[in-house]
């Protein structure tokens, strides 16, 4: 397994991520710069980590998606590269338009550090198959941007095509349907609130966000 | 004004600069200072900057240790923890500031400390903070908690340094005067830290990282003086932050430290461009030149007074290799950060800045920082209050309605509605946060089975009533609940908070309290490796309650040793370690039931402390203890209505009954911790701690749903959880 977590000026869950992936699934991992303009052809992951790219001024991920890399993010979700997006890779994913909606400000109007419980709403995905069977899973959110919102016409679709891969048990956020969690259509773009990335190792709180790297060796 | 005019005595006073002062500078300079010149003598010798007031006690503590690499004198101090590894942490306030503007002052507070860590080599690795407020009804309090908090957490949240825990106090004396004081603790290898010494002749000195603006201009001097009534008005001496920046500095600033070109590096703090080239220049003797046109800025038409006293944020000053620039400029350019070479050093041991040609300041740097005023101030000792006992202040009414009532008191009551705002698991190796049972935070050190364990601790009505005894029971706080976590103690850094030193009353406490924490940090081996003074922390006259916070550091081997105080099961035995004496001043119910802040606080026995500390140790490495917990606020009722809520399990027992049900119950005498045992070690722990000396109480057993103490207490733990939980987001709505 050989995955790239990109790199933004103000990323800060890079390390992260990279960490995750080398304990869950003895991935091998290349720290890529937002500057680079090539990303190798043989990757069987990239992660957008979570942080604050350009420090979320003028809209969360929305600088992000202007940064060299992204043509090259772009071009592997053409060609069905696996690509994760967490809390602000998540908020990068909806702004590149490779997933649909919008990730709003918390309806508490304050950034929320929790531990929630998830449904894993679509099991069949390549990012969740290994939750088959496993009690829901727990994991923090760290976000002051976790709303969730899209137009009923794309809640239509979500529903329709099972595209919701996360719930919350309780939203902590106010994101509607508690939605966490979406897949694209092609099945190989997931992005997500709830962080993985810090739910790897018992020790950390939980170790059920290593599923996730688990489903991806197939 | 023009930078060359007549000085008037009203510039003069209005720079701070007593009458006295201006002698001196007179004479060290052999003629007027321009006002540039002036400005730079007063940021330079503000109480914040040169520590006038307290220098000469502060020289008085404990700062080695078999595990100090630095004590006090740099950025931050800096500990071995072993495998050529080194903690570097201190702590730092930003008070003032955060009265006036709550979001940007403690946002920056945050910012400020964190570079006072990165700045020595150390990626920052925890933040921690212990804020104050005015009374709850303070028609401010809120407005002010919500600011500091959101700025806390937009700051540190958006560098991505995980804040993982704090303690909170509201009181009456903070009502025009918060406090936010800002822990940050940081990891480096021991080959690779940085320091503000070691610049030679002849090399470059370069600018990175933020432009400067006109933000605040003054600010240490506006910290080192009283409030009145129009400290609304110095709302621009307030510096606003871009934590966006700080991490792009971050990343930067270390990636410079893996080249070789670095002498000396600084950054831009309190004084800004002032105190960090002149701490760079005055630790080896050297002059500086610097070119102000050179300097990076926000705005056009900036002055060098400006420029020199702006305490704009996120900016770095490094005294580099000559020939080494490139490497620099190269790494600030991926970073896209604003970088300039703005001057040199030299040999003269002068401070001379141009500016359009012309030299504008030409002083010595010596009486900048090694002549600064030192003074002795008057003071008096703080008069001894009586020990209270619990016949004195009489029943209590419903022992259960008075456990709630401490339960629900603004400073008990849960703070979730705070951290909830903080990330506290960024960076992956946050083991224990505000919201996991543990006397101190947790966070692993990256890649290794090693922990730090790390505490802020101050109880202020202690030593408002007796400062040495109080200045004591700081330190052996922090020290106990480093060690309940199973962690060894290391080394503190220090927050001193005073009101005004020129009164002898509030000097009597500030010497008092650092007498106390003497005394403490010696036979505790506990020493100070950093700190910071606040003083002046009046508004209208009155002075905060007396303040001297700790930030403890401690260091476990393996993380998988490490207890807190949940996790409780079904049969786990509870003792209290310690004795009880019937001793109720200064304590948490006498002035939430009583409504009385009079007596004497609990005795410090700091060889008892120690030879505790040591049986808890041994405990814990011996795998022989479930959970631990130190008594402090609200005493041994206190103690166990937290350990019930933490495993959501009752605890059935009983209490000695050679004390006043009061005294058993709620006083707080230090030396005292709350220990649950599986039942099949029961016989081993009993015997070790027997033998010990230590005397040793068995309390119950964890049973049901309620804390049941036999003629007691009779509590549902989901009716206390609730009263915890519920006061803070009540009041905030």
């Amino acid at each position: 397994m050989r995955a790239a977590v990109i790199v933004y000026p103000g990323s800060n869950c890079d390390r992260d991520c990279k960490v995750a992936a080398e304990t869950s699934i003895n991935a091998k991992v290349d720290m890529v710069w937002h500057k680079e303009t090539q990303l190798s052809d043989d990757l069987d992951l990239i992660i957008l980590p979570g942080g604050f790219s350009y420090g979320d001024y003028l809209r969360c991920g929305a600088m992000a998606v202007q940064s060299p890399i992204n043509a090259e993010i772009m071009r592997h979700a053409t060609k069905g590269t696996p690509i994760l997006g967490i809390c602000n890779g998540f908020q990068v994913l909806c702004e590149a338009g490779l997933l649909p909606g919008t990730l709003l400000r918390n309806n508490s109007l304050k950034y929320i550090c929790k531990d929630v419980e998830l449904v894993v709403t679509n099991q069949d995905t390549i990012f969740t198959k290994a939750f088959k069977g496993k009690p829901n899973p727990i994991m923090t959110v760290g976000n002051g941007e976790g709303n969730y919102f899209a137009d009923q016409e794309t809640l239509n679709k979500l529903h329709g095509e099972n595209l919701i891969a996360f719930k919350y048990v309780d939203t902590p956020n106010g994101s509607l349907e508690d939605i966490a969690g979406i897949i694209n259509e092609k099945g190989n773009v997931l992005g997500l609130m709830p962080h993985p990335d810090r739910a790897f190792a018992k020790e950390l709180g939980s170790d059920d966000g290593a599923l996730i790297f688990r489903s991806l060796l197939g | 004004m023009s930078e060359t005019a007549q000085l008037t005595q009203e510039v003069i006073a209005q720079h701070g600069i007593k009458p006295d002062e201006y002698q001196v500078i007179l004479d060290r300079l052999g003629r007027a200072p321009n006002l540039l010149e002036l400005g730079i003598f007063s940021v330079m010798w503000s109480e914040h900057c040169s520590y006038k007031s307290s220098r000469r006690h502060l020289g008085r503590f404990p700062v080695t240790g078999p595990r100090v690499i630095q004590g006090p004198g740099e950025n931050a101090g800096v500990i071995d923890i072993g495998d050529g590894q080194a903690a570097i942490f201190k702590m730092e306030s930003h008070n003032h500031p955060s009265f006036i503007e709550p979001y940007q002052g403690a946002a920056t507070g945050v910012g400020g400390i964190m570079r006072d860590v990165f700045t020595m080599g150390a990626r920052p690795i925890a933040l921690t903070n212990a804020i104050r407020f005015g009374e709850p009804e303070n028609q401010h309090t809120k407005r002010l908690l919500s600011g500091v908090v959101a700025g806390i957490g937009g700051y540190g949240n958006c560098v991505g340094v995980p804040t993982i825990c704090g303690e909170t106090n509201f009181d009456k004396s903070y009502n025009g005067n918060i406090l936010v004081n800002a822990m940050c603790v940081g990891l480096a290898e021991q080959d690779k830290i940085f320091y503000s010494r070691g610049a030679k002749v002849g090399s470059p000195i370069v600018y990175f990282g933020s432009k400067t603006g006109r933000d605040g201009i003054h600010g240490a001097t506006m910290a080192s003086a009283e409030f009145d009534e129009g400290a609304e008005e110095k709302r621009p001496t307030v510096q606003v932050g871009d934590p966006f920046m700080e991490k792009l500095l971050i990343e930067a600033t270390l990636e410079l430290m893996q080249t070789d070109c670095i002498e000396a590096i600084q950054d831009m703090g309190a004084a800004g461009l002032t105190s960090s080239s002149v701490e760079m220049a005055g630790k080896e003797g050297l002059g500086i030149v610097l070119k102000m046109n050179d300097v990076p800025v926000r705005e056009t038409h900036m002055t060098p007074y400006e420029m020199m006293l702006s305490e704009s944020q996120e900016r770095m000053l490094a005294i580099l290799k000559p020939g080494e620039e490139h490497i620099a400029k190269a790494i600030m350019e991926k970073w896209d950060l604003d970088y300039a070479v703005i001057g040199y050093t030299t040999d003269t041991g002068r401070m001379v800045l141009e500016f359009d040609g012309e030299v504008v300041c030409d002083i010595p740097v010596g009486p900048l920082s090694s002549d600064a005023p030192n003074y002795d101030r008057p003071w008096v000792e703080t008069p001894k209050q009586p020990i209270v006992t619990s016949r004195e202040i009489g029943e209590l009414g419903d022992v259960n309605e008075a456990l709630l009532k401490l339960l629900s008191c603004p400073d008990v009551a849960s703070k979730r509605w705070i951290w909830e705002q903080y990330d506290r698991h960024v960076m992956a190796d946050t083991l224990a946060a505000s919201d996991k049972p543990s006397d101190a935070g947790l966070v692993r050190i990256h890649g290794t089975n090693k922990a730090l364990a790390i505490t802020n601790d101050c109880t202020p009505r202690y030593v408002l009533n007796d400062p040495f005894e109080g200045g004591k029971q700081v330190v052996a706080e922090s020290y106990r609940n480093i060690i309940a976590t199973g962690a060894e103690p290391i080394a503190i850094t220090d927050n001193l908070n005073f009101g005004n030193p020129e009164k002898p009353e509030t000097m009597g406490q500030i010497v008092g309290a650092i007498n106390g924490m003497i005394e403490a940090c010696k036979i505790l081996e506990y020493p100070v490796v950093s700190g910071n003074v606040s003083l002046y922390n009046e508004t209208m006259g009155n002075a905060i309650l007396p303040t001297p916070v700790v930030g403890g550091v401690g260091l476990i081997q393996d993380y998988r040793k490490a207890i807190g105080y949940g996790g409780l099961v079904e049969g786990d035995v509870i003792f209290l370690i310690g004795e009880t004496t019937d001793s109720m001043g200064a304590s948490l119910v006498l002035r939430e039931l009583v409504g009385r802040e009079d007596g004497a606080p609990p005795k410090v026995d700091l060889e008892l402390e120690k030879s505790t500390a040591q049986i808890i140790s041994k405990l814990i490495s011996d795998d022989l203890l479930e959970a631990c917990h130190d008594l402090s606020d609200g005493g041994l009722a206190l103690g166990l209505a937290k350990v019930a809520m933490a495993s959501d399990i009752g605890i059935v027992g009983m209490i000695d009954d050679d004390l006043p049900k009061t005294a058993a119950l709620f006083a707080e005498d230090q030396a005292r911790y709350l220990i649950a045992v599986d039942a099949e070690n029961e016989a081993i722990v009993h015997e070790t701690i027997v033998k010990s000396g230590l005397k040793l109480s068995k309390i119950g057993v964890c049973a049901g749903d309620s804390l049941e103490i036999a003629g007691a207490l009779n509590l549902k733990v989901s009716k206390m959880r609730d009263t915890w939980e519920n006061w803070l987001p009540q009041f905030m709505g």
